[in-house]
């Protein structure tokens, strides 16, 4: 199939055969990183802005080494959070980008739907890596794509996905994508972090951590933030380990071969225990190396996908 | 000068409707003449020749002037969203003949100065009434009392936090109990801002659209909590721009109880969900927010048994710039008095209110709240607003009259205008020449 597609805003805008392609991509130039030089020049000449307006490490650096891999020009800007403390507005940022003629904008922002309003008003494609509590369609994808690799598909397989479903966009991502390439998704946590109506985006809440894990072929977990206790979201991080936390007791219940999986970075001790997180199901750094060669995958589709991909 | 209103359908809710001829002489309304069946002219009125000015109404519906009891119109100090003369120019097109001006201005109106400064703009621009409403806490702060005494002379028909909710109950206690004895309406804001903190309506579209909520009972918590206090101190209290079911509820049955205790809700939470924000539409963003089917259905039932008595349009313009941004960033608020009229005739066209109910609540029911005089018998000020109920255009929020663009009503397709407006006897807004 051919992609057609400008922009990545949303796994909810993607087909399963886009999905499906994306991952192909993505497994065919997942090997470039295995090489002693790891370059290939089908992106030369083409320029990249990470446009970052939230603090981000880990995805910053995978967009940036999947560019570098492509041989893309890339650079990184880190903006204030709020661009109206500057003085100036998103939309005349990103003007002034765009003016400069990169060909992809990756873009983080704490405000849901900020990637959605430039993508309306400006030509270049746009990349949404992280807006607010809203969506992160790369992480879903890198984390579909570890399943798939590991499992062989995702078709009929049951995922947990267990924290502050209400504050995050990677579970939301991941509900969406994993229902839509055919496995169920479970959700628990504490009430006071499952948001109304998540059920209608194809999650079923459990009742119980314990439920949710029971013959579960994948576990997400999210990363618990300590300011969320200001809130009244939990009482205290020992509680939430206690009662929410993944601890060796409870795998237990999963399925012998089940993965367990986390976005980062971690809270050891916290949502999950060190000897899980270090443990035989864990893949989280096969998300990692995972999320690059996904990344590099939806550079090389937004980027003109119909060229032959040099990778020699 | 004169003005005879021939052969229209004239409706003063609870008095009299049928085809009429209005006359009005030296500002006020000399007489209602109604006509006999297949009547065309009516018997000569009071007229003695000089500078009379006939107005053919067939066809039309001719009723006592529109009010507006929820207006921002920023001036003083936000001149760049909307002026007193922009927005009494987009009222007077809506067919009002008066609206209440919000003190959220900059300065706040919580002063003798600042209502006399609108009082005063607003009588250069000699075309809609402008009643000012002060503040209910100095600054707009929640610490102190405004002077609700100089308010009330300087010429403020009410007070209200309206946009900063009073959120401690000791305070509008005492803002009720006081403003008793001064003769002042209480206009409450209802929002409890330790559960409110979002910026759309709580529920499937905000989970899915990651946007923090506002749950329904933020608003309806302090509906009930002015509603304690308005029986405590026996004091009248209204309560502004409902948009939850359990508002509605709970204004019901405080009315079963003969509390004192009325209400308004704009067009938006009638004709409007939470969907419309779905693409991160800032022009739907408001507070507060845009509400379920389910809501939107009671609110419309709350009108049409009187729970809610008026509708207000809250009308909020905003500079382009100031919506124009991310969606949690993005100003609260949309422009409403062009629009109103319209919409409000949509209920009717679907049954759910007659339009009798219609026009009492956008112009008696408001007018008897801030204590003001309404309707077409002989002797009332003129204030009168003639409509073409079969009108059928596209709305243009380019072409309106307010400075404000902010309207998720923007190219939809409307029935019914405003054809002339008429105060104290002197016609404000002609539709035949603006257009």
């Amino acid at each position: 199939m051919q992609w057609t597609k400008k922009d990545i805003l949303d796994i909810e805008l993607l087909s399963p055969a886009e999905i499906e392609l994306i991952f192909e991509t993505a497994f065919g130039l997942k090997e470039i990183s295995e090489r002693p030089i790891k370059k290939v020049p089908t992106l030369r000449g083409q320029t990249i802005v990470l446009f970052f307006m939230e603090p981000s490490t880990r995805t910053r650096v995978s967009f940036d080494i999947a560019a570098k891999r492509l041989s893309a020009d890339s650079l990184a800007i880190a903006a204030a959070s709020s661009s109206i403390v500057k003085g100036e507005t998103l939309l005349d940022t990103a003007s002034n980008l765009q003016a400069m003629k990169p060909d992809i904008i990756v873009m983080r922002h704490s405000s849901a739907g900020a990637p959605h309003l430039l993508a309306r008003t400006l030509d270049v494609s746009i990349i949404n890596a992280g807006d607010g509590m809203h969506a992160h369609p790369t992480q879903a994808l890198l984390d579909m794509m570890t399943v798939k690799e590991k499992k062989g598909g995702l078709e009929g397989l049951n995922v947990a996905i267990i924290g502050d479903i209400s504050h995050s966009r990677v579970a939301r991502s991941n509900i969406v994508g994993f229902t839509k390439m055919g496995a169920s998704v479970r959700v628990a946590g504490p009430p006071t972090m499952i948001p109304p109506g998540i059920e209608h985006l194809g999650a079923q809440v459990a009742s119980s951590v314990d439920e949710a894990l029971t013959d579960a072929d994948a576990v997400i977990m999210l990363r618990i933030q300590k300011e969320r206790m200001r809130r009244f979201l939990f009482p205290t991080e020992r509680e939430y380990a206690r009662q929410y936390g993944l601890n060796e007791q409870r795998l237990g219940r999963i399925k012998p071969d089940a993965l367990i999986m986390h976005p980062g970075p971690l809270n050891r001790g916290v949502e999950i225990s060190s000897e899980v997180a270090d443990g035989p199901f864990s893949v989280i750094l096969d998300q990692v190396t995972n999320g690059v060669a996904l990344r590099m995958a939806l550079f090389y589709l937004l980027a003109g996908g119909s060229r032959d991909a040099d990778t020699d | 000068m004169q003005i005879q209103i021939k052969g229209g359908r004239v409706l003063d809710p609870g008095v009299f409707d049928g085809p009429a001829d209005v006359w009005i002489k030296d500002g006020v309304v000399a007489q209602v003449v109604p006509l006999v069946a297949d009547d065309q002219t009516a018997p000569a009125g009071p007229t003695d020749g000089s500078g009379e000015r006939i107005i053919d109404a067939r066809g039309m519906l001719v009723v006592p002037g529109l009010v507006d009891m929820h207006v921002h119109l920023r001036e003083p100090g936000q001149e760049y969203k909307e002026t007193i003369d922009t927005g009494t120019r987009a009222a007077a097109a809506g067919g009002f003949t008066s609206v209440c001006c919000m003190p959220n201005t900059s300065p706040v109106n919580d002063s003798t100065s600042v209502t006399r400064y609108i009082l005063e703009q607003a009588a250069r621009c000699r075309r809609t009434r402008v009643y000012p409403v002060g503040a209910v806490s100095a600054g707009l702060c929640g610490e102190q009392l405004a002077e609700f005494g100089d308010l009330k002379a300087a010429g403020a028909v009410a007070v209200t936090d309206d946009g900063k909710p009073v959120s401690d109950a000791q305070l509008m206690r005492r803002a009720m109990e006081y403003a008793r004895g001064i003769g002042l309406q209480v206009i409450s804001h209802c929002e409890d801002l330790s559960l409110s903190g979002g910026v759309m309506n709580e529920g499937v579209v905000s989970t899915r659209m990651g946007l923090p909520g506002i749950p329904n009972a933020a608003e309806s918590v302090m509906v009930m909590r002015d509603i304690a206090l308005s029986e405590l101190t026996g004091t009248p209290v209204h309560i502004a721009h409902v948009s939850t079911r359990e508002s509605v509820s709970a204004i019901r049955a405080a009315k079963a109880r003969n509390t004192q205790v009325t209400a308004e809700t704009a067009p938006h939470y009638f004709t409007l969900t939470e969907e419309a924000v779905k693409s991160y539409d800032t022009r739907a963003k408001m507070n507060p927010p845009l509400r379920t089917s389910v809501d939107r259905e009671a609110v419309i039932a709350g009108l049409a048994d009187g729970t809610i008595d008026a509708i207000a349009t809250d009308h909020a313009p905003h500079a382009r710039v100031e919506k124009d941004l991310e969606f949690d960033l993005a100003a609260n608020g949309i422009t409403g008095l062009e629009t109103s009229l319209a919409l409000g005739l949509r209920l009717v066209e679907a049954g759910a209110l007659s339009l009798e109910q219609l026009i009492g609540r956008m112009s008696k029911n408001p007018a008897a709240i801030i204590d003001k005089p309404c309707g077409l018998s002989a002797g009332q000020p003129a204030d009168v607003t003639i409509i073409d109920p079969e009108a059928r255009y596209t709305y243009r929020a380019s072409q309106g009259r307010s400075k404000g663009r902010n309207t998720p009503f923007d190219g939809w397709d409307l029935k019914g205008r405003t054809v002339y407006t008429i105060v104290d006897g002197a016609i404000v807004f002609d539709l035949s020449e603006e257009i």
